[in-house]
This record gives structure tokens, sequence and C-alpha cells, in this order.
């Protein structure tokens, strides 16, 4: 390795920078992860499937799903059409993140891949000190939170139920981060209409399509206000 | 298990290329290079905000509100996650907070 003196101390600020914004993150996904591996392990799978479909699809929510078309029949385009459906909300993180990775050269491919709900949520709202490289620095909170979520994942499997205290509720870590970074955008906005739709749309979505169903028509529906919002949002919005 | 290995392997390399559409998407429409659109330029500022909006809904979306706690140990552990937001504005500290607060209320309360 020759790395520069100058860089590795760029390298290791970003690091110390970045490694507070993912301890939650370490809970969370830990607990997810291993809830994640006794799933697939009590499903019948070995430890190399939560392993591998960890660390190469790294989207919680169809990690699951995708256990269950591993057990149904083989409809590779419908598991494909399906995924997309899921993950669509990725792509209003895509538009959003257009800026913030454009110039983080070879990282950008891994930022991109690595782009979940929690990686995005930290990237786009967290105060990156101006002496901290801003790419190393999302570049770590993707890699951190990725070995969280793969540990998890291959622990869960290897060891299945055996957690030695009570869990029950652990799992909250996730709504109150999310509360927080949903708060820490409220302080920074001037105008919170974006906000305040945001919730209620997905709140009437929840209740009148379900669980189950509510997040493409609650995307849909943020969609449409935001489009239809677009002349008076862009005149009384503010600088980010 | 019904699946071959080949058919388990091209499975889960579906979901991943569903996955990974849906976040390469908007950078291979809108290239570095180019000028992106106002109109995108636009929805990306406005959206994040609704989008963490739909996030807290989405990760509270299995409370009941009906049967059970009927979402009361939700109810005040968010209140005691945003007070202590407002109050020290230190995201580990809400956090953790908001979650011993709510594992020691389904534990031992509810």
């Amino acid at each position: 390795m020759t790395t520069h003196p100058s860089q590795q101390g760029t390298i290791g600020r970003a690091f110390h920078a970045a490694f507070p914004y993912t301890i939650p993150i370490l809970t969370s996904f830990i607990f997810l992860g291993l809830t994640y591996g006794i799933y697939m392990r009590a499903a019948g799978f070995s430890f190399w499937y939560p392993m591998l479909m960890s660390l190469t699809i790294f989207a919680g929510s169809v990690e699951f799903v995708a256990a269950n078309l591993l057990l149904g029949a083989f409809h590779p385009l419908q598991a494909l059409a399906l995924t997309f459906m899921i993950n669509a909300r990725h792509l209003f993180y895509g538009i959003s993140m257009l800026d913030k990775y454009k110039h983080t050269g070879w990282k950008k491919f891994y930022l991109i891949f690595g782009m979940c709900d929690e990686n995005f949520s930290i990237n786009y709202t967290a105060a990156i000190p101006a002496s901290v490289d801003q790419g190393w620095f999302m570049f770590f909170v993707t890699l951190l939170n990725h070995c969280y979520w793969v540990l998890g994942a291959t622990l869960g499997g290897i060891f299945g139920a055996m957690i030695p205290f009570n869990t029950e509720g652990l799992d909250f870590v996730l709504p109150a981060m999310f509360i927080v970074i949903f708060l820490e955008q409220w302080l920074k906005d001037t105008n919170h209409t974006s906000g305040i739709l945001g919730l209620a749309l997905s709140l009437l979505c929840l209740l009148y399509f379900g669980a189950d169903g509510f997040i493409l028509p609650s995307m849909i529906a943020i969609f449409v206000a935001l489009t239809l919002l677009h002349k008076p949002l862009e005149k009384g919005s503010d600088p980010q | 298990m019904t699946m071959t290995l080949t058919q388990q392997i091209l499975t889960i390399a579906a979901v991943v290329l569903g996955t990974m559409t849906t976040r390469f998407l908007p950078f291979l429409l809108f290239p570095a290079g180019k000028t992106t659109p106002a109109f995108v330029q636009y929805l990306g500022k406005a959206l994040p905000a609704a989008v963490f909006g739909l996030l807290v809904i989405y990760s509270l979306k299995d409370v009941q509100l009906l049967t059970g706690s009927h979402g009361i140990p939700e109810a005040i552990s968010i209140a005691l996650v945003i007070i202590l937001h407002y109050w020290k504005r230190q995201m580990l500290l809400s956090i953790a907070g908001g979650t011993i607060c709510y594992m020691l209320l389904v534990q031992l309360v509810f």
C-alpha cells in the first residue's frame, strides 16, 4: 500500500467523523440482521444464504421477500418486477442525491449501490464538517452500515435463536432514527410544506391501502402534490 | 426446497438487479456531465422532507391502534424522542432515550 500520508489523514478524519453517525445503525442492523439470519435459518437455508444475500442485495425488507421467493416456484421476472416496486422509493433518493454524490470519483458506484433508507437519510442530512472529505465520509457511513448488516445476518444464520437477553422493543431504534432525521430536516427548512405533505399523505395512504401496499400510492401522491406545488414552493424556497 | 442452485442464484440475481435499477436509474437518466432539468433539481430539493415523513410512517406501519396496547407505548416513546431532540439536539441521545423507554414500556408495563 502506497497511500500518501496526507491522504491517510483525510481518510482517517472521514472515518472518525462518520462512525458516530452509524452507531444507531450498528444497534438496529445487528438486531435486524440477526432477525433476518434467524428467519432464513428457520426457513431451512444455511448461513451462506443470509450472508451472501445481505452482502449483494443490501435492502432490508426485500431480503425477507426474497426468502419467500426462493421457497416458491421459479419466476425470475416476477422477482425482478416485485423488487422494483418494493424499492421504488430509492428513485426519490437518487434524484435527491444527484448533487451530493457528484464529485465522489470511484466511490460513487459503491455509494449508489449501498443507498438504502438509512444511508440515504444519514448522508443527506449529516452536517459534515468542512475539514472532512464529503466523499470519504459518505463512503464510510455506507461501508460501516453494510458491514453491520452482513455481520448481523451472518451471525443470525449461524447461531439461530440463541440471543442471551430480552430484545423485545429494540426494533424501535429504526422509527426513533427516522423521527430524529425528520426533525433535523424540519429544523433546517423554513418552509415545512413538503414535510407535512409527506407525513399526511403517507398516513392517509396507510389507512386506506393498509401496511402491505401503501408505499407506491404514497409516492405517487407525494409526487403529484409536489408537482402541483412546483411554482409556489419554488418561489418561497430557501437555498439549501 | 424445490429450486435448483442455479435457479436460486438467478432469483437472487433478479432481486439484486431490481434493487440496483431503483438506485442507479436516476444517475443514469441525469448524468453528472449534463445539466439536470430544473424540475428534477426542484424535486431533488423538495422530495427529501416528504420522503423522511414517508419513512417515519413506514417504520411505524405495523403499530396496531385498535388492538393490543393501542399504540400507547409508541406514542409515549415518540413524544420522548421529540422532546429529547428539541432539548439537547443530540441524535444518539434522542434515539437511545426513545428506544430504551419503548423497551421498558413493552417489557414491563404493557
